[in-house]
C-alpha cells in the first residue's frame, strides 16, 4: 500500500464513518429518551434512497401509500379517542395531518412530473414522504407499550425491521439503485481527488451535528429532549409529555436516517436491504460509546468507517466479518469496568 | 389418574403413530417443527424465564451442522483429528464444545453489561458467522457442502423422513424434560430470579452473572444439537438457513407461542412454521411477485402480540387443556440443612467505621459509625430521606462506601459483592419489597436456602437433587410457619398484602441461617396483631444470639423491643443510647418534631 491508496481509503473511511455517525447519534438519542433500540433505523436509510431512486424514474414511489396507510390508522386511532372525548377540533387536526397531509402529498408526488424537478426539490419531497413515518411508527408501534422492558422494546423494533424489508421489496423491488451525484466537479488535493459527493456528505453530517448540539443546548424542545433522557418520570412531573418526547425523537431520527440515505445513494448502490448492514455499524458506533456518549459514539462511528475501508482492500471477503468483530474488544474493555449488578428495566 | 400425565400420554402417543399416518409431507414438517421448537426452547430459557435475549441462535444451529457436515465430509483430516470424523454421534460432542466454548466467550463479553448488550453482541456476531460460512473456501463458500452421511443408531440408518423423524422428537422431548426439571429446582428458582430480581437474588447469595451464563450457554447447546440433525436430515448444508435473519425468526416461535413456557416452544415453532409454508405459496401469487413477503405479515404480528398477549399463545391454550398445576409436597422426613454455629451473645459482629457515601454533590451517609452484637436489636431511625437505606445498602454490598469501613465478623466487606457477604451470614430484607410475584411464596422463600445447597445444574436437570431439594423445601417451609405465614404457603407471592410480603422477606432472609439480619422497615403495613407476633419472633431470634439491625418508622414497635438506637438525620448520626434516653433527647426531638423557635 502506498499513500495514495492509503489517502483514498481514508477518504472513502472518512465519507461512510460520516453517515455512521448520525446514525450512531439518532440511535443514542432514541436509546435515551425512548429506551427503543432502533434496529429499523437502517431501513430509513434505504427508504431514502430508494424512494429518491424511484422518483428519478418517475415511478411513483410506494413509499408515499405507507404514509397515507400508516397515517390512515393513526387518524382513526387518534382521531377516534378525540371523538370520544367531545374534542371534533382535535380530532379535525389529527385527520388534517396523518390524513390529509399524505394524501396531499401523494397528489402532488403522483400529479407532478417529479423525474424533471430540480434535485433539491425531488429530496424535499423524499424527505417528505419517508420522515413522517418515524412518529407515525412511534405512536402505532411503541406508544401503546412505551413502559414496557427494554427487551420487548427490542423485540418490536427488531419485528417492524423485518417487516420493513419485506415492505421495501415490495416497494422497490430487488434491483439495487444508484442515483447521480448532487454535483459533478471534483477537487483536487495533491494526490486526492476528493469527489463532491463525498464533499457534500462530510459537510451536511458536519452541519447537522452542530444543528442538533444548537437544538439540544438552546431550544425548549431540545431541552425537553434532554430532561427525559435524565429522569423520564421527573421530566413527566415537569409536564414534558412521553409521547411527544417519543414522536419528536423519531422524527429526528427518521430523518437524519433518510437524509443519510439521499447523501449516499449517489456513492454506493443501495438494495431494499443494504439498510440493515448500514444501520448496524451505526450501532457498532453506538455501542463503542455505550449507548449513551454522543462524542464517543461519533469517534467510534469514524473508527468503523475507517477500518471498513482499510479492511476492504486487505480482506475483502472478511470486511463484515472484521468490521462486526470490533465490538468485542469494545464489549470486553466495557464489560471489565462493570462492578454492580443492577436491575434491568 | 393424574390429568397431566393423561394429557401427555395422549400427546406422546400421537407423536408415536404421526408417520404412520401422515403422508411424508407433513412428516417432513413436522421434523421442521421439532427443530424449531428445540431452538426456541433454547430461547424460553433464556428470553421467557432469563429475560435475555439473543438474535444469534440461528448461528448456533450454524456451529452445530457445519462442524458435523465439515468433519464427515472430510477427506483428509489430520491424524489428531480423524478420529472425530468416523461417526456423527463423535461431531456431536465436537460440536457441542465447540459451541460451548463460543457461547462461553460472547458471555463473558456482555452477560456483566445491561441486557440489551447480550442481543446487540449476537447480531453482530451472527452476522460475522454467517459471512464467514458463505467465505470460507474450506467450507464450500455459498454453494455449502453436500454429501452429509445420515446418523446410525443401533444398526439402523436413518436415512429417511419418517425414521430421524422420531430422533428428532426424542431430543427435543429430553430436552424438554431437562428444561423443565432444571426450573423446578435450586438453580432454576435462581435463574428464575434473574428477571426483575437480580438485586434479591444476589443478597441471597446467587451468582446471577454465572444462572445468565448457564441459560444462555444451554439455549446455545440446544440450537447446536438442533443444526447437527438439521445436517444429517437434510444430508447438505449451506448458510442460508443460520443467518440473522432466521435468528430473529426462532426469536419469534418463542415470543409467539409463550417465552415464559417450556411447551410455549412447539406451540410456537408450530404456528410459525406453518404459517410460513402458508404464507410462501399465497403472498407472493397475492401481490404478483416474488420474495420473502412472509416477513412482512411476520413483523406486524410479532408486533400485534407483543402489544395484545404478551405471554403469548401457550397460557391461551393452557386454559382448554384440563390439566391442574401439581402441589410441591412437603416430605417432613426430610434431614434438615446444617446449621451455622452462632456467635456467643455479646460478641462483636458488625461495625461500620466512618461511612461515607456520596451520589455526586449529594452526601447521603457523612462518616456514619456504628456497631451490633450478638443477641441485639439495634435500631436505626430517622425521618425520611436521612439515608438510612443508603446506610443499609453500604453493609450489605448492593452498594460501596465513598470512603470508610464496614467490618462484618471481624472482616472489611465494604465494596464486596452482596453474595460474598451473604455467604458469611448477613441476610437482608428490602424496603421496597423484592420478590418473584408470579412464584409461590414457598419457593421464594426456597431462594432464601440457596447458599446452604450445592446441587448444581446437571443434577437438577436430571433429578439427582431431589434429597437437597427436599431439605430445602422442608427448611423453607419451616421459617414460613415461624414467621406465620403457613396458609399462605402455595399462593402466589404477589397475590399476598403487602405486610405479609414484608413478612415473607423475613422468613427468606432466615432460610439462609444468618448470624446477622438486617431488617428495612419490617412493622409498614402490618396489622396490630401482626406486628405483635413480628416482635415476638424478633425477640425469640435475639434470645438464640442472632444480631438484628432494624430500619423502623413505628416507634412504638422501636421502643418496645430493641436495645439501643443510632438516630440519623441528613445522612449523619445525631444520637445513641438507650430507647429511654433517646426518646428524651432534645436533638432527636427537634428532628423528628422541629425545634422550638
Amino acid at each position: 500500500m502506498d499513500m495514495s491508496i492509503a489517502l483514498i481509503l481514508s477518504q472513502d473511511g472518512i465519507t461512510n464513518g460520516a453517515i455512521y455517525a448520525l446514525l450512531a447519534l439518532a440511535l443514542v438519542l432514541v436509546f435515551a429518551v425512548t429506551r427503543v433500540i432502533f434496529i429499523q433505523q437502517g431501513e430509513f436509510v434505504a427508504y431514502g434512497a430508494l424512494t429518491l431512486a424511484m422518483m428519478q424514474s418517475g415511478v411513483l414511489p410506494a413509499t408515499v401509500w405507507m404514509l397515507v396507510a400508516m397515517g390512515a390508522l393513526v387518524t382513526v386511532l387518534d382521531g377516534g379517542l378525540a371523538l370520544k372525548a367531545g374534542q371534533g377540533r382535535r380530532a379535525a387536526s389529527v385527520a388534517g395531518w396523518n390524513l390529509g397531509y399524505p394524501l396531499a402529498l401523494a397528489a402532488v408526488v403522483g400529479g407532478l412530473a417529479v423525474n424533471e424537478l430540480p434535485l433539491a426539490v425531488q429530496v424535499l419531497l423524499t424527505l417528505a414522504i419517508v420522515v413522517p413515518m418515524g412518529p407515525m411508527m412511534y405512536r402505532l408501534m411503541y406508544q401503546p407499550i412505551a413502559s414496557a422492558p427494554v427487551l420487548v422494546l427490542l423485540i418490536v423494533s427488531v419485528a417492524l425491521h423485518i417487516a420493513m424489508v419485506g415492505l421495501g421489496l415490495l416497494f422497490f423491488g430487488a434491483e439495487g439503485q444508484r442515483t447521480p451525484a448532487f454535483s459533478e466537479f471534483s477537487l483536487e488535493l495533491g494526490p486526492l481527488m476528493v469527489s463532491a459527493q463525498t464533499l457534500w456528505v462530510v459537510v451536511v453530517s458536519v452541519l447537522l451535528i452542530v444543528a442538533l448540539y444548537q437544538f439540544f443546548e438552546r431550544t425548549l424542545y431540545g431541552k425537553a429532549l434532554r430532561a427525559t433522557a435524565i429522569n423520564r418520570v421527573g421530566a413527566q412531573l415537569m409536564g414534558i409529555s412521553p409521547t411527544l418526547a417519543g414522536k419528536l425523537t423519531f422524527f429526528l431520527a427518521a430523518f437524519i436516517g433518510a437524509l443519510s440515505g439521499v447523501l449516499i445513494a449517489p456513492i454506493t448502490t443501495i438494495y431494499y436491504d443494504t439498510g440493515f448492514l448500514i444501520g448496524l455499524k451505526g450501532f457498532v458506533a453506538a455501542i463503542i460509546g455505550g449507548l449513551a456518549s454522543y462524542p464517543l459514539a461519533a469517534v467510534g462511528a469514524l473508527a468503523v468507517g475507517l477500518l471498513e475501508a482499510f479492511a476492504s482492500f486487505w480482506a475483502s471477503a472478511y470486511k463484515e466479518v472484521i468490521v462486526f468483530t470490533l465490538i468485542i474488544p469494545v464489549l470486553l474493555w466495557r464489560s471489565l469496568r462493570s462492578h454492580h449488578v443492577e436491575e434491568e428495566e | 389418574m393424574r390429568t397431566d400425565r393423561l394429557v401427555l400420554g395422549a400427546f406422546l402417543a400421537l407423536l408415536l403413530l404421526v408417520p404412520a399416518i401422515l403422508s411424508p409431507y407433513y412428516v417432513t414438517l413436522l421434523n421442521y417443527i421439532g427443530l424449531y421448537a428445540m431452538v426456541a426452547l433454547g430461547l424460553v430459557l433464556l428470553t421467557g424465564v432469563g429475560g435475555l435475549t439473543s438474535f444469534g441462535q440461528a448461528a448456533f444451529v450454524g456451529l452445530g451442522a457445519y462442524t458435523t457436515a465439515a468433519l464427515t465430509t472430510a477427506t483428509d483430516l489430520p491424524g489428531w483429528l480423524a478420529w472425530a470424523g468416523t461417526s456423527p454421534w463423535l461431531t456431536l460432542a465436537v460440536g457441542l464444545l465447540l459451541t460451548a466454548l463460543v457461547a462461553v466467550l460472547i458471555g463473558s463479553l456482555t452477560l456483566k453489561l445491561s441486557g440489551h448488550f447480550l442481543p446487540l453482541g449476537t447480531i453482530a456476531w451472527g452476522i460475522s458467522l454467517y459471512f464467514l460460512f458463505g467465505t470460507m473456501e474450506s467450507l464450500g463458500g455459498h454453494t455449502g457442502i453436500s454429501g452429509i452421511p445420515a446418523i446410525g443408531l443401533l444398526g439402523w440408518t436413518l436415512d429417511e423422513g419418517g425414521e430421524i423423524y422420531y430422533l428428532i422428537w426424542a431430543f427435543l422431548l429430553v430436552a424438554m424434560l431437562t428444561t423443565h426439571n432444571l426450573l423446578d429446582s435450586r438453580e432454576g428458582r435462581a435463574i428464575r430470579a434473574l428477571k426483575g430480581g437480580r438485586v434479591m437474588a444476589e443478597a441471597m447469595g446467587v451468582d446471577t452473572s454465572r444462572s445468565r451464563m448457564v441459560i444462555f450457554v444451554i439455549a446455545a447447546l440446544l440450537a447446536c444439537a438442533s443444526g447437527w440433525l438439521y445436517a444429517h436430515m437434510q444430508r447438505f448444508v449451506n448458510p442460508t438457513p443460520f443467518g440473522v435473519h432466521i435468528g430473529i425468526e426462532y426469536l419469534f416461535m418463542a415470543v409467539v407461542g409463550g417465552a415464559g413456557y417450556v411447551w410455549g416452544a412447539i406451540v410456537g415453532a408450530g404456528v410459525i412454521t406453518v404459517l410460513k409454508q402458508w404464507l410462501q405459496n399465497w403472498l407472493p401469487s397475492l401481490l404478483g411477485a416474488t420474495g420473502n413477503f412472509e416477513t412482512i405479515v411476520f413483523g406486524l404480528l410479532m408486533v400485534l402480540v407483543l402489544h395484545r398477549a404478551r405471554e403469548g399463545l401457550w397460557p391461551i391454550l393452557k386454559k382448554l387443556v384440563p390439566v391442574r398445576a401439581l402441589r410441591k409436597t412437603i416430605d417432613p422426613d426430610a434431614e434438615p440443612l446444617p446449621r451455622r454455629t452462632l456467635p456467643k451473645a455479646g460478641e462483636l459482629i458488625l461495625e461500620a467505621k466512618d461511612v461515607t457515601r456520596r451520589f455526586g454533590g449529594l452526601i447521603a451517609n457523612n462518616n456514619m459509625s456504628l456497631e451490633v452484637r450478638a443477641g441485639e436489636i439495634l435500631a436505626l431511625i430517622g425521618p425520611n430521606g436521612a439515608g438510612k437505606s443508603t446506610m443499609f445498602n453500604q453493609i450489605s454490598g448492593v452498594d460501596t462506601p465513598t470512603s470508610g469501613e464496614v467490618l462484618f465478623l471481624g472482616k472489611p466487606v465494604a465494596g464486596h459483592d452482596s453474595r460474598e457477604i451473604a455467604r458469611m451470614g448477613m441476610s437482608r430484607t428490602f424496603q421496597h419489597v423484592k420478590l418473584l410475584p408470579t412464584m409461590s411464596v414457598l419457593e421464594n422463600v426456597a431462594i432464601g436456602a440457596h447458599l446452604r445447597s450445592d446441587k448444581g445444574v446437571l443434577s437438577s436437570a436430571w433429578r439427582l437433587d431431589r434429597a437437597e431439594e427436599a431439605r430445602i423445601l422442608k427448611e423453607a417451609a419451616r421459617q414460613i410457619e415461624r414467621v406465620g405465614l403457613a396458609e399462605y404457603m402455595y399462593e402466589e407471592a404477589g397475590s399476598l398484602a403487602l405486610g405479609q410480603q414484608r413478612i415473607l422477606e423475613i422468613a427468606r432472609a432466615l432460610c439462609a441461617d444468618p448470624c446477622l439480619l438486617l431488617l428495612d422497615e419490617p412493622a409498614a403495613g402490618l396489622r396490630f396483631r401482626e406486628k405483635e407476633a413480628l416482635g415476638e419472633l424478633l425477640r425469640k431470634l435475639r434470645a438464640e444470639g442472632m444480631a438484628t439491625l432494624i430500619v423502623e418508622h413505628d416507634m412504638d414497635f422501636v421502643m418496645s423491643l430493641v436495645d439501643r438506637v443510632v438516630v440519623m438525620e441528613f445522612g449523619q448520626k445525631i444520637a445513641e443510647g438507650l430507647p429511654d434516653e433517646i426518646q428524651q433527647n432534645p436533638a432527636v426531638l427537634e428532628a423528628y418534631l422541629g425545634g422550638v423557635e
